[in-house]
């Protein structure tokens, strides 16, 4: 299935999507808040309630929503041009997870009530970190596979390390900051959370996209790549750079959330001619897209005991890429 | 599409790329043992051998994507003295000289234009679109492996004999002056074959340099000005078809039995019958 529709049609139509979403999610919240009279008031410099909740809540989680779906659904894309497989997604060379057991050790151990910068910079070491590891057990000049099998260890030990710290979680009440902070969220972020992911995820998306011939190329397979004059180990290793800072920052301030750097990139590419390089920039928007999206509906139920977002994900994650499976499983096959 | 063939023709004369010496050893296998070879421009030369001579490892070696053991792979042009092929950049090699792989099957369903722009790599510079002589060479890549009609085809969609054509237009697209093709034409049927051969014969013609492994003898000695013979990772024989191509080699080498007729139109080659 190609889609007859061009790339800058395609771009003009996703924006124009984020643009309504966004509109969408500064609307929606338990409060009931004159959205353009609060802008007015950010505007004039007025304290008014509506600029309060706007300009410090709704503002502030609207750019994170878009920062990181747009980071997974590029990650999502990259990775699976990278492992020329559209079963892989940003978390497969154990980056995620290793963002994620840096956040749990800070809340086992109560940091992150010292000061709010603990639990991201936690996250983003154990992203380097574990991209690191990956690196020293596959061999730096490995094969694409070893450096997945490296991957999936990684994620596995860290996953087990989390299980440990949640086994002897100092309190039930640290226990269930961990469950709900590894559940993925964007409730209660502030600018400072942006400040710290904005930076880090554009650098990532910079490396990314920069090597988005290297992944058109890589169509035709490694060898034919470095027939044409790409470094491999080169491109790759900026590549897998460029996704673990991103990730990593992104997870350092929402938590996990699962299943946009899969799906995204899979509903866009037959937009994009299946041409690697072009469904990263879309698979970027299409995230930020996906992501306004999902955490608008987690705002539709009871205020009171909070879906997550990263629960919401999952939920319509799941059935609908085994959808796309059975769909298109006799093309893939 | 004429400028891009006249200056290949141009300074066709001093195109050449030699191995010396190389040798390569794998897990205690003696793959690659001081074998010497040498193409040059206008020449189409057929490595021909055994299963497991080492075709496919010289090839890779000659193209930069194979460290030899020992010896070594030197590339000139026309505006630079010889040059070893492992101290130049992996672009400017790619601008002169393209890799055709045995088996190259596409990871998407792209189209056969796009999948002919990728030959475009080597000459793409940073942060800037295509340029007016890669939709040229695209083109013309596309026009002379009669593709055009194909164009917004998938490339999963096609037959083997399209695919093999689209990933030689691929190759072309890169104008590079040396291609070095791992059995462009196995698995075609005789039509296609033959069309494979009149492509790869003509860019020889035009001044360019092909060395292709082969596995038909015939086509090889119909269409190569030079066979290579290759037996355990060593040359046994460098020359004309009919020097290479002898009973006593076929026997000694491939180990058959087989008739060999120079005719007006050609070599024929049939085998009769194992003699080991």
């Amino acid at each position: 299935m190609h889609t007859k529709i061009s790339f800058s049609v395609l771009t003009i139509i996703l924006l124009g999507a984020i643009v309504a979403a966004g509109a969408l999610s500064l609307n929606s919240g338990a409060a009931d808040i004159p959205v353009l009279q609060g802008f007015a008031d950010i505007w004039q410099g007025e304290q008014s309630l509506a600029a309060t909740i706007l300009g410090q809540i709704r503002m502030p989680r609207l750019v994170l929503a878009i920062i990181v779906g747009a980071t997974l659904g590029m990650a999502g894309a990259a990775m699976q041009g990278l492992l020329r497989n559209p079963l892989a997604d940003p978390g497969v060379l154990g980056v995620t997870s290793g963002a994620a057991f840096g956040a749990v050790c800070v809340l086992y151990f109560g940091a992150a009530a010292a000061a709010w910068y603990w639990l991201p910079s936690a996250a983003i070491i154990g992203a380097l970190l574990s991209l690191v590891m990956v690196y020293l057990l596959a061999g730096l000049h490995s094969s694409m596979l070893a450096l997945i099998l490296a991957g999936v260890a990684m994620s596995a030990i860290t996953g087990a390390l989390i299980a440990v710290a949640l086994n002897f979680a100092p309190s039930l009440y640290a226990m269930q900051e961990i469950i709900f902070w590894l559940m993925g969220s964007l409730v209660n972020r502030h600018w400072d959370h942006v400040h710290i992911a904005l930076p880090l995820a554009v650098i990532g998306w910079l490396l990314i996209l920069s090597r988005s011939r290297f992944l058109d190329a890589l169509s035709l397979g490694e060898e034919s790549t470095r027939s044409l004059g790409f470094n491999n180990h080169r491109e790759r290793g900026i590549l897998l750079f460029g996704i673990a800072i991103s990730v990593g920052a992104c997870v350092a301030v929402s938590g996990s959330i699962g299943f946009i750097g899969l799906i995204v990139p899979h509903l866009l590419r037959p937009f994009v001619g299946y041409r690697p390089g072009r469904l990263m920039f879309a698979s970027a928007l299409g995230g930020a897209l996906l992501l306004i999206l999902a955490d608008i509906l987690v705002r539709q139920f009871d205020s009171a005991r909070e879906l997550k977002l990263g629960v919401v994900t999952s939920l319509l994650g799941g059935p609908f890429f085994l959808l796309l499976i059975l769909k298109t499983r006799s093309r893939w096959a | 599409m004429m400028t891009s063939t006249i200056t290949l023709t141009a300074n066709a004369q001093s195109i050449s790329l030699s191995a010396k010496q190389v040798s390569l050893a794998r897990d205690g296998n003696q793959i690659l043992h001081n074998a010497d070879l040498h193409i040059q421009a206008g020449e189409l030369v057929g490595l021909i051998g055994p299963n497991g001579a080492g075709k496919s490892s010289l090839l890779r070696v000659m193209a930069g994507l194979l460290d030899a053991d020992s010896g070594q792979v030197q590339l000139s042009t026309a505006d630079q003295p010889p040059q070893l092929l492992a101290n130049i950049s992996g672009r400017e090699r790619a601008q002169v000289l393209a890799y055709l792989p045995q088996q190259e099957t596409p990871a998407w369903p792209l189209q056969v234009e796009h999948l002919v722009g990728l030959g475009r790599a080597p000459w793409h510079k940073p942060m800037s679109g295509k340029s007016a002589r890669d939709k040229q060479a695209i083109e013309h890549a596309l026009a002379i492996t009669e593709l055009q009609p194909l164009r917004q085809r998938i490339v999963t969609t096609l037959s083997g004999g399209e695919l093999q054509r689209t990933l030689l237009a691929r190759v072309f697209a890169g104008e590079p002056k040396i291609i070095l093709a791992d059995e462009p034409i196995a698995a075609l049927d005789p039509y296609h074959q033959l069309h494979v051969m009149e492509l790869l014969a003509e860019h020889a013609h035009q001044g360019g340099a092909v060395l292709t492994a082969l596995h038909d003898l015939s086509l090889a000695a119909r269409f190569c000005s030079r066979l290579i013979l290759l037996q355990n990772g060593k040359i046994v024989a460098d020359g004309q078809p009919i020097e290479v191509l002898t009973t006593e080699n076929l026997e000694k080498v491939y180990g058959i039995s087989a008739y060999v007729d120079c005719r007006e139109e050609g070599v024929v080659i049939i085998p009769r019958k194992r003699v080991i």
